[in-house]
């Protein structure tokens, strides 16, 4: 299992590196290489041009901007997985990346790379959709940024022109107080989701869930924010009547069947594991 | 792999630093890094045992930490220091306290997969002094193993710990 | 009875001297297939069908011949005079089997199985040759594929091949005993159907050949990772007519193998013919899709078996058959089934049995022994059975196995089956219910109510459940152990037993080193050479610590023997007068000592002068120890389990490992090999599935769809030996390598059924993915039906 021939650059600024993607006509941008690199080894892919941007420090960071985390595409997930500033604004990301692969892959797999990919099960678009994140994206151009919400453009497609890449995501803090939590399932420590669970919420004063967000993995083409569930639970005291008719909500998805996973399981597991994360987001609240 | 990579038109040299030495070869750019580390590099000890990312075999350290060397192109490696199995111990007379740990507790049976292994227990004892046997676990489930079950690389992994906190010293 | 061997009259016996494979291991110096350094090597890539049954009407490799770094391509025509038969010769011959059977070394008209190569490109860089494979052409016609053996088996389903006029291999009844009267009176008659599917064997190492002819000496070297070395220089020298004196193999370090390496392929005799015909070396590298593609692995049977038993729990008879799926050929036989066949009455007492078995041909991978080799699918239905006759009978399952274990007394127990070889199965040894009280007592099985509410207080279920096995090991009829001390004082080990991690070289060489005096690190072992042994069987159904273990010892003896007669005559004193210690004999005191390296120099012979001592020259001596019976290795394994019930999660949580492997060589490397052995086992019971879709297109081709267990998946596994040695070698040793394979499906399954008690849930397959136990638990409300586990 040998790539196919392949040229490769390696530009050394954004700019450079746009340059190379708006003239070349099949490139991939190589990033982690943590999904790329096997497709590449399998015969999967076959770009005429790799435009690896591991040499562009400047898309690696982990900014605190205040009223939301910025975060660089080359940002490493072992980077974020070992950030304090991480841990304390944005913990549910923190949970999930420890969710993401091995260690292995960890140290080499970026945010973009992740982004980009856009497994329906992936825990970085999960929790990237959970937070509303912000996109951004550049190209020889200029730049635009998009909600995560309309960057899945289909089945593992990001919402992408040939000549644009993707380089950061804002993510805006929940404030202190809240709960949150990540959950999934899959058959081994490490592998791919077969179904996950994002839940924040927070209380009002009137120890009402006064925000909440509800969003699942795995279980169609890309995550899904269940609004319907978000609507049922807000409002109300959260309690075990409240949390089981969301998750209910959240079992009714409508979830994809593969050679190993009928739809039903699927919604099986979205309740069970929207219930327990709700249960888990509530511990963590203050009320 | 023996003979020296056939050099292509898109062949290009790449320089990087490994197990402290400085050392050179050629490379297409398709060609990932455990292919040059054992074929251009004559380095045999790095394994590769699905190239699709999942079995560990082929891991070694770049700059340090772990990475699935079949995940990286060699032209990646330019400028980084690397470190491989053969560079786990300080000479060919010294014995890595994971070594000799896997050696008295019979943590490895055909030793194909214990390569890369052992470089990801280097760096989590790098990292992380006193691990307990959850950590260790966590840190293999990024290897396959079909001989032995590891339950005794768990347990050298821990002895190896133990050895290293009683000299005072953490791993390299 | 039998006398216990005591272990300190075998020297080396009992002893965990650290492994002399290690050093090399660790440092990564070993020479595995792909690191032998064989210069100017170029690389071969075999061309493969998509399909998996198709005509192939013509292939034009011009294009491809044509690309860079290209050297040769090689269809079968172009093989014709570089191979003496289009087909691979049959391993291991039976007189039952049709012609029209074996592989092809390279298909020709006809492609059967998606992988089964038609192809090879020879190239300066594999990279070279992958890009030329994509550019040879072929016309490919279509064909029907089956992908169900059940299907196969009825007359109007399409043939895998063509050249079948049927796609039942074998349908043959094993039987004994009156059944018909058995069920008549019995009290109790259970109906069960299983679906068992045991998946590849995945050693981290695939497989791998280089092929080097050496124009001076004419000979013609190959390297083969594989557990048969002196079978594939049989079959290298049939097909290629290459004399046998100018052909070598050798085996390098081999990164398991598991039953996948023990079988002769096509690609082991192709590349060394077009090595031949190029005269050059050429190297072929098996990558991890091939290895899903074209190595031998097990998949499925399905059984539908009746058990007829007395109120009281005991089995009056057990009849039956399964229909087993074996792939698109036969390279080597159908032992698998037969196996499973013969082995399913296990250590039980069963009067009466009658099974019949279908084998069928499928448009898939041929199916050849994986570590366990058919006794795992056979245990797990008698286990599976013996459960629900307890459960029927209102009898305690260990109980209820306890009336029907085979009783010490009764030992030696001649089953009412004969082997495939025709000779009778006699359980040498052992005491099934000790090895089942003691895993009872291991697990504390008696207090497991206590364990299983502190579970339901954290919203799981929990379940306990015992399996037992038996195995046959030792497979005869020799193996071959060559001990030589040198005159530079080297002592090496020429056997034609394998090595594959087992660390069967130290285990051999603390034998050897025991007898001779010196330490085991001063013992080299050579294992799996041609040039150096000339006769050899291999590494396979658990064979090689008592064949080659006995060879090695009555070597070793032999040579001690001669070092005391050869130092005696030397020294002017009686030889049981001295000893051998640090590589000399010597008298106690060392006031009279002589070294083994001059002794063997000694032995020589100078011309003209007598030898020391009568006999042939040399301290050395070739022993090829003969065994057709096979000693039987039981077992008692009990699991722990918890079960989520809303995800259908399984966690295994504790087990135990009760093993009879008669006497240990070496204790350290018997415990490795039972982890090994039960954490494959959990593998089978809960993650692997090999799987293909209705027309036969492999579905889980990559380590991320088929499922390995990894670390956090496995408890530690709590091993305890408790030998019933055997008289049928020296060593009293009984094999080790598969046995702890065989009851770990039944153990874990069976405590999930436990753990559901009382939610109505029979579970009669594996692998068992929580999807599956989902459905089982809580069938979902929908006109789709959910597919099962394995689809």
């Amino acid at each position: 299992m040998k790539a196919p021939a392949v040229d490769y650059v390696a530009p050394r600024s954004l700019d450079e590196a746009l340059q190379c993607l708006a003239g070349a006509d099949n490139a991939r941008v190589l990033a982690g290489g943590q999904s790329l690199m096997a497709m590449l080894n399998m015969r999967f892919a076959f770009p005429d041009c790799l435009v690896d941007i591991n040499r562009i420090p400047e898309l690696a960071y982990l900014r605190d901007e205040g009223d939301s985390v910025r975060i660089g595409a080359m940002t490493r997930q072992r980077d974020v997985e070992f950030s304090d500033m991480v841990r304390d604004r944005l913990p549910i990301l923190r949970e999930a990346i420890l969710n993401v692969g091995h260690r292995q892959t960890r140290n080499r797999g970026t945010v973009g790379g992740s982004l980009c990919q856009l497994d329906p099960s992936a825990e970085i678009p999960t929790i990237a959709m959970a937070l509303d994140a912000q996109v951004h994206v550049a190209s020889a151009s200029g730049t635009r940024s998009l909600a995560m919400a309309d960057f899945p453009a289909g089945y593992m497609t990001p919402a992408l022109e040939a000549d644009e890449m993707l380089v950061g995501v804002s993510m805006r803090p929940w404030d202190p107080g809240h709960g949150w939590s990540f959950l999934e399932f899959s058959r081994r420590h490490g592998d791919f989701a077969i179904a996950s669970a994002a839940v924040l919420l927070s209380f009002g004063a009137d120890v009402r869930v006064d925000r909440c967000s509800i969003t699942l993995g795995g279980v169609s083409t890309a995550p899904v924010r269940m609004a319907q569930a978000e609507q049922a639970l807000l409002g109300t005291k959260a309690e075990a009547a409240d949390i089981e008719r969301t998750a209910a909500l959240c079992g009714a998805v409508e979830a994809s069947s593969d050679a190993y996973v009928p739809g039903w399981y699927r919604q099986r597991l979205a309740r069970v594991l929207a219930g327990r994360a709700i249960t888990r987001a509530l511990e963590r609240a203050t009320r | 792999m023996t003979s020296t990579m056939a050099t292509t038109q898109n062949s290009r040299p790449v320089h990087l630093s490994v197990n402290g030495k400085p050392c050179q070869g050629m490379a297409e750019p398709r060609l990932h890094l455990a292919d040059f580390l054992r074929g251009e590099l004559k380095l045999t000890g790095t394994h590769v045992g699905c190239e699709h990312g999942v079995c560990g075999a082929c891991t070694v350290l770049v700059d340090g930490v772990s990475a699935r060397s079949c995940l990286m192109l060699a032209v990646q490696g330019e400028g980084c220091a690397i470190t491989t199995i053969e560079g786990l111990a300080a000479s060919e007379h010294d014995t890595h306290p994971l070594q000799q740990a896997f050696h008295e507790l019979h943590a490895l049976q055909c030793g194909f997969c214990t390569p890369g292994i052992l470089m990801s227990l280097s760096e989590l004892l790098a990292a992380n002094p006193d691990p307990d046997e959850d950590a260790v676990r966590d840190v293999l489930s990024g290897h396959l193993c079909r001989c032995t079950g590891y339950q005794n690389i768990v347990a050298a992994a821990l002895r190896a710990a133990q050895i290293l906190r009683e000299r005072g010293g953490h791993a390299r | 009875m039998h006398a216990e061997r005591q272990l300190t009259a075998i020297p080396g016996m009992g002893a965990s001297p650290g492994r002399i494979e290690d050093d090399t291991l660790l440092r990564g110096k070993a020479c595995f297939l792909d690191d032998v350094p064989v210069p100017d090597a170029l690389h071969a890539c075999f061309v493969r069908s998509p399909h998996a049954h198709a005509r192939l009407h013509g292939v034009d490799a011009g294009q491809a011949r044509a690309m860079p770094g290209v050297v040769a391509v090689y269809t079968r025509q172009d093989l014709f005079g570089h191979v003496t038969s289009w087909r691979m010769p049959l391993g291991f011959p039976l007189a039952a089997l049709p012609e029209n059977t074996t592989p092809f070394a390279l298909a020709g008209d006809e492609v059967a199985f998606v992988g089964e190569a038609y192809a090879v490109v020879v190239a300066r860089t594999r990279h070279e040759a992958e890009d030329a494979a994509a550019a040879v052409l072929a016309e490919f016609e279509v064909l029907p594929a089956i992908a169900d053996c059940r299907r196969a088996v009825h007359d109007d389903a399409p043939r895998v091949r063509t050249e079948l006029t049927s796609n039942v291999l074998q349908d043959y009844t094993l039987a004994y005993g009156d059944c018909d009267a058995a069920f008549a009176r019995a009290d109790i008659v259970l109906d069960d159907d299983f679906r068992v599917h045991r998946g590849c064997g995945h050693p981290m190492e695939g497989r791998g050949v280089v092929a080097m002819p050496d124009p001076a000496t004419g000979m013609l070297t190959v390297w083969s990772s594989t557990q048969m070395a002196h079978e594939l220089h049989y079959t290298i020298a049939h097909m290629l007519d290459q004399p046998e004196d100018r052909l070598r193999v050798i085996t390098p370090d081999v990164g398991g193998g598991f039953g996948a390496k023990f079988m002769i392929y096509p690609e082991e005799i192709v590349v060394p013919a077009v090595a031949r015909a190029l005269d050059r070396p050429v190297k072929w590298v098996e990558d991890r899709r091939e290895n899903f593609l074209t190595t031998i692995q097990e998949r499925d049977q399905f059984w539908r078996i009746s058990v007829a038993a007395d109120r009281d729990g005991r089995v009056l008879g057990v009849r039956g058959g399964f229909v087993h799926d074996h792939g698109a050929y036969t390279p080597q036989g159908t032992n698998v089934p037969y196996n499973a066949a013969s082995s399913m009455t296990g250590p039980y007492v069963v009067p009466a049995f009658s099974l019949r078995v279908q084998v069928a041909y499928t448009n898939k991978v041929p199916v050849a022994t994986i570590r366990g080799a058919g006794y795992p699918q056979a245990a797990f239905v008698m286990e599976r059975m013996m459960d629900r006759l307890a459960s029927t009978a209102g009898i305690d399952r260990l109980e209820c196995r306890r009336r029907n274990l085979i009783p010490p007394e009764k030992i030696p127990y001649t089953k009412p089956l004969k082997s495939r070889a025709g000779v009778p199965l006699v359980i040498d040894s052992g005491d099934f219910p000790a090895l089942q009280a003691t895993a009872a007592r291991a697990i504390d099985y008696d207090g497991f109510a206590q364990r299983r509410e502190a579970s339901a207080r954290a919203g799981l279920l929990r379940g306990i459940a015992l399996a037992n096995s038996v195995k046959p090991t030792g497979r005869g009829p020799y193996e071959t152990a060559r001990v030589r001390v040198h005159p530079s004082g080297r002592i090496v080990v020429h056997t034609g037993a394998l090595a594959m991690g087992q660390g069967i070289k130290t285990t051999l060489a603390q034998l050897c080193a025991a007898h001779l005096g010196v330490e085991p690190q001063a013992v080299e072992v050579s294992a799996g050479d041609t040039g150096l042994s000339g006769y050899g069987m291999g590494g396979f159904a658990s064979r090689q610590a008592m064949m080659a273990g006995s060879a090695v010892s009555e070597a070793a003896a032999q040579v001690k023997d001669k070092a005391l007669a050869t130092a005696a005559a030397v020294l002017g004193v009686s030889a049981d007068e001295l000893m051998l210690s640090q590589g000399e004999v010597h008298t106690p005191d060392f006031d009279k000592r002589v070294s083994l390296a001059r002794l063997a120099m000694l032995l020589k012979g100078v011309p003209g002068y007598a030898l020391p001592v009568p006999g042939d020259p040399g301290l050395d001596a070739t022993v090829h120890f003969h065994c057709d019976a096979q000693a039987y290795a039981g077992s008692s394994h009990a699991c722990e389990v918890e079960v989520d019930p809303l995800t259908g999660a399984v966690h295994v949580r504790r087990y135990v490992a009760v093993q009879d492997s008669g006497n240990l060589i070496n204790p350290q490397i018997a415990h490795g090999q039972v982890h090994g052995g039960v954490v494959h086992g959990i593998g089978n019971a809960l993650f692997e599935w090999m799987g293909y879709d209705d027309n036969a297109q492999p579905l889980t081709t990559t380590f991320a769809e088929y499922l390995l267990p990894t670390a956090p998946e496995v408890p530690d596994i709590e091993v305890i030996f408790q030998p019933s040695p055997t008289r049928l070698n020296p060593l009293g040793v009984k094999g080790i390598g598969e046995c702890a394979t065989l009851a770990v499906a039944a153990a874990v399954i069976g405590a999930v059924e436990h753990a559901l008690d009382g939610h109505g849930v029979r579970i009669t397959e594996f692998p068992l993915t929580p999807v599956r136990l989902a459905e089982l638990l809580d069938p979902p409300a929908l006109d789709t039906t959910a597919p099962s586990a394995n689809l």
